[in-house]
């Protein structure tokens, strides 16, 4: 009954791009009609996910078809559950906000294929995760895959959008041939195509194989540092509820197949633990270490998305360092703040993304430096913006402080037992976590204070209105979730300690609040709002509005000061910036001075993508040049292809046999 | 925990860290040859300030007005994790020493807002700078927190700070003391004293803290300077505790040591801020760095 009603959410959310198409391809009748199959999509899918979260029993259903592999087999457990329920929340969130961000009138152009492939791309995350045969794994991460690439590159007549799009095509086939890999290995293993796998061997050569090349595709899909050079230029370029969604929800699916992956082995090696944790470690550190030296405000957005990934492989490979050391307690917390965060970092960050959407559609720009003062001008857009921070920096009291918590507490925990060397490299993470948030603090009071307060530093935004309701409305559902489970972690504990139980069913299993004070922590958040809030009142008793004297900002003696000589967030920058120079290698133009009396120069200071343009794009220009000679073979026509395409099957046909 | 306990401890919490404040600028003033203000001065500052009025900039929005209110709230809130006097903390529970590091850090993120919402470049500096310099003393704090809870086996402040601390030095005395230094060099760092950063300069250049709250004034700057003497205390009994573990049978002799220890505290700092001068703001750095060095070392000693 679940499954079915999945599988209708599934369907639903699949067709309604083109049902919207016929009802009205370029008219704002296509925008309703999509809406709507949407949300009623949307609502089958997040009943049929709640109900397999609160209950405790695995759901199959199986299938026989045509298709070569083994049957239709789909299988809902708390596990699966736990992502079904973001990919429809902040699916369905970013169809209402789609309403006001891009509707029909403004882009009729586009609107229709955008339509299409978003609901694909809801469709194609949400079969992923349910899907227990490798055959239509495949299938839906490819739908979801492809999708996602015309999702990207909506505004297709901007050569940006083409660039990042094709590198998003390139790096998406890359992980989907190792994926493919992975299957192949993972098929001489068990020896058949299910994926209802326990048991099986880590410590063979095909176990490490499986292991190695989950990693880097599942990585590569996730946005690992250094598989994430596709992620910066996607999210920034795409429409923002197709990034909110990418950011918030695409890139958790490679993070459920490292959770599924880790499943299917039976006695862990520890390596493979501290292979995670130090990708995470790496992840976290450089991902916000680049967000803080961006200017473009979606592209800052995305590289925090490869800290929190960060964040969660970190949690996963305490998990698995656990599982490796035989010590439930690391299990627990690893495994239930990775999962804790994959949801939280969906909220805030899916809430970050709208509220920026929203500045852009206000201001037309993305340039942090270009804006200001916006406070005034876009209110809710501006406390969306500052409950997004706020939780993204996991400061309490906000949904991220729960679930760093959990990482802190299973990282102490594991200094704490005997563990040796690997406990000395759990407790280091420690510090790495701390540095990891005091950066955030610093990327987001640089982005908020840059763009928010003080005075506009361009003519953008001068005329910049308030959102409408269709785009404040999911952005209020989602900052309630994120103050919702800040204030109440203890009702999100028992779906958590279901899914760790659907990961690895331990014989004696470790209740998370044995573990940790949620209760303590609960009441402490709504405590610290209610503080802040009393104190407040008491401060404007204190200082009423009639003994206060509106004056200018203290200008330091100089008298005439203008919105240009404001801090920038470059300026912000440039101490973290420096910090981290010789992984960030920033380019600075600065300007030099000859004549006694000099005229107007400028100064730059920009930091690339340092991974694709110094390694990678170097690798593929000397590829291209060695591979010219096979040119030959692709003259650019299509029945070519298809001949090559026949060919090619022929020869299968041969092994086959 | 009795109610009187809690009582006793917010009544020392809110009303003694003003006087700490004082023995430091009284201690400055005696190595400079002068009598200095009165111990009690900041009582008065704070009553002056609360009387007057309030001159708020034409670009300041609502923010600006909650940045020393969430300051002040959350120092207030940390205060109620460490011990005083050896008895445990009204709030001591697994893992509030991260609660306890993510509050400052709540703290710092509204302050640091408060200062750009002014517009001025020279509080964005002032609000930079403090950024940076945060994200090598939270590490460096944490580092040095990790230290305790491996020696005393708990991830609860009050008891890493009252759990037989005798018999744990004599152990453990070299991580312990590496620790100590290094949550020393943290609480000169998060308390912009000298040599991270001078209290008392008026050239605005070369602060930290005090250019980011340049702007405020009347009640939300009492607000400011009072979250500060309080930050000074709360962070001063987690080093004192570290430092001084020792006690006596009775309770009065346990919160008499405890007084001594922390206007011992007072006056180290007040002699290190008489006797150096203030780095170079590169040089912060380095020093920050080293702190974060030497609690990573006491790990290591602690996993031989």
């Amino acid at each position: 009954m679940n499954i079915l009603l999945a599988l209708a959410a599934v369907v639903l959310t699949g067709v309604s791009g083109f049902v919207a198409a016929a009802a009205g391809f370029r008219t704002r009748r296509g925008d309703w009609v999509f809406a709507c199959m949407m949300v009623l999509g949307s609502a089958c899918g997040l009943v049929a996910a709640f109900r397999s979260m609160t209950s405790i029993g695995t759901s199959v259903l199986s299938q026989p078809w045509s298709i070569p592999g083994g049957p239709f087999q789909v299988r809902l457990d708390a596990l699966a559950g736990m992502f079904l329920a973001q990919i429809f929340l902040i699916g369905v969130a970013g169809t209402v906000y789609a309403l006001g961000y891009w509707p029909a009138h403004k882009h009729p152009q586009t609107v229709g294929k955008l339509r299409i492939f978003y609901g694909l791309m809801v469709s194609g995350m949400a079969l992923l995760v349910m899907a227990e045969n490798s055959v239509l794994f495949l299938f839906s991460w490819e739908i979801m895959a492809i999708a996602a690439f015309f999702a990207v590159t909506t505004d297709d007549h901007l050569p940006a959008v083409r660039e990042s799009g094709f590198v998003y095509l390139v790096a998406t086939r890359t992980g989907t041939l190792l994926i493919i890999a992975m299957f192949a290995v993972l098929r001489a293993a068990t020896g058949s195509f299910s994926l209802a796998i326990t048991g099986l061997s880590a410590t063979s050569s095909l176990g490490t194989g499986v292991f190695i090349l989950g990693l880097l595709g599942f990585g590569m899909k996730a946005g690992l540092m250094p598989l994430h050079v596709w992620l910066p230029g996607a999210h920034a370029n795409a429409p923002t509820h197709v990034s909110a969604l990418m950011s918030g929800v695409l890139i958790k699916m490679g993070i459920y197949g490292l959770i599924r992956l880790g499943s299917f082995f039976d006695k862990i090696p520890i390596w493979w633990g501290l292979v995670l944790f130090g990708l995470g470690s790496v992840s976290a550190v450089l991902g916000v270490a680049f967000a803080i030296g961006q200017h473009d405000l979606k592209r800052l957005l995305a590289y925090h998305s490869v800290e929190n990934i960060g964040i969660i492989v970190m949690g996963l490979g305490l998990a698995l360092l656990g599982r490796a050391t035989g010590h439930a307690s690391l299990i627990a917390l690893g495994l239930a703040g990775a999962l804790l965060h994959t949801w939280n970092h969906g909220l805030f960050k899916a809430l970050l993304f709208f509220s920026a959407g929203s500045v852009i559609r206000a201001t037309q720009t993305r340039e942090i430096d270009a804006l200001g003062g916006l406070l005034r001008k876009l209110p809710w857009t501006s406390i969306a913006f500052l409950i997004g921070a706020v939780a993204i920096c996991g400061l309490p009291p906000l949904n991220g402080f729960i679930s760093e918590l959990f990482v802190y507490i299973g990282m102490l925990r594991a200094g704490s037992q005997d563990l040796g060397p690997v406990g000395v490299v759990a407790t280091l993470g420690v510090p790495v976590l701390a540095s990891v948030g005091a950066l955030a603090v610093a990327c987001f009071v640089k982005v908020f204070g840059v763009v928010f307060l003080g005075e506009s530093r361009s003519t953008h935004g001068h005329m910049a209105k308030e959102s409408p309701w269709s785009m404040l409305a999911p952005m209020a559902l989602l900052a309630a979730c994120c103050a919702a489970i800040g204030a109440m972690p203890l009702l999100v504990v028992p779906i958590l300690e279901r899914a760790t139980m659907n990961w690895k069913a331990e014989p004696q299993q470790l209740g998370l609040h044995t573990l940790l004070p949620l209760a303590t922590i609960s009441w402490l958040n709504v405590t610290l709002i209610l503080a802040v809030v009393l104190v407040a009142i008491l401060l404007s008793i204190a200082a009423p509005s009639a003994r206060t004297a509106r004056v200018p900002t203290w200008d330091c003696g100089y008298s005439s000061p203008s919105p240009r000589m404001q801090y920038t967030a470059s300026s912000f920058a440039e101490g973290l910036v420096g910090m981290f120079g010789s992984a960030l290698r920033p380019r600075i133009h600065t300007p030099t001075l000859t004549q006694p009396l000099p005229t107007s120069s400028r100064f730059e200071s920009h930091v690339p993508e340092v991974v694709l343009d110094l390694f990678i794009m170097p690798v593929f220009r000397w590829l291209g040049r060695v591979a010219t000679w096979a040119r030959f073979i692709q003259p650019g026509s299509p029945h070519l292809y298809v001949t090559y395409i026949l060919a090619t099957l022929v020869v299968m046909l041969f092994i086959w046999h | 925990m009795p109610i009187y306990q809690i009582v006793v401890h917010a009544l020392c919490l809110l009303a003694l860290p003003p006087f700490f404040f004082g023995i430091i600028v009284k201690l400055k003033a005696a190595f400079a040859g002068r009598v200095g203000a009165p111990l009690f001065q900041l009582y008065f500052d704070l009553i002056k300030l609360m009387r007057k009025g309030v001159a708020l900039s034409t670009t300041t929005t609502w923010l600006f007005r909650a940045g020393p209110v969430v300051a002040l709230v959350t120092t207030v809130m940390a205060g109620f994790m460490v011990p005083l006097g050896y008895q445990r903390a009204p709030l001591a529970f697994v893992g509030d020493m991260v609660l306890f590091a993510y509050l400052f850090g709540l703290g710092r993120f509204f302050t640091l807002l408060a200062a750009l919402d002014t517009g001025s470049s020279f509080e964005g500096m002032g609000s930079a700078r403090e950024a940076t310099f945060a994200c090598l003393a939270e590490p460096a704090l944490f580092l040095g927190l990790v230290v305790l809870a491996k020696c005393t086996a708990s991830l609860s402040l009050s008891t890493m700070l009252t759990s037989a601390p005798s018999e744990t030095w004599r152990g453990l005395s070299a991580p312990l003391l590496l620790a100590v230094v290094s949550l020393f060099v943290v609480v000169l760092a998060e308390n912009s004293r000298i040599p991270v950063d001078d209290p008392n300069t008026h050239l605005e250049l070369t602060m930290i803290h005090e250019v980011m709250v340049l702007d405020h004034s009347g009640p939300p700057f009492a607000m400011i300077l009072y979250g500060a003497s309080v930050k000074l205390f709360v962070l001063g009994v987690i080093v004192v505790r570290t430092a001084l573990p020792f006690r006596t049978g009775s309770i009065w002799g346990n919160w008499s040591l405890f007084m001594l220890a922390m206007i011992a505290y007072a006056v180290v700092i007040g002699v290190v801020e008489s006797t150096m001068a203030r780095l170079r703001l590169r040089r912060v750095t380095n020093l920050l760095i080293a702190a974060c060095l030497l609690s990573g070392f006491g790990i290591i000693l602690l996993a031989r």
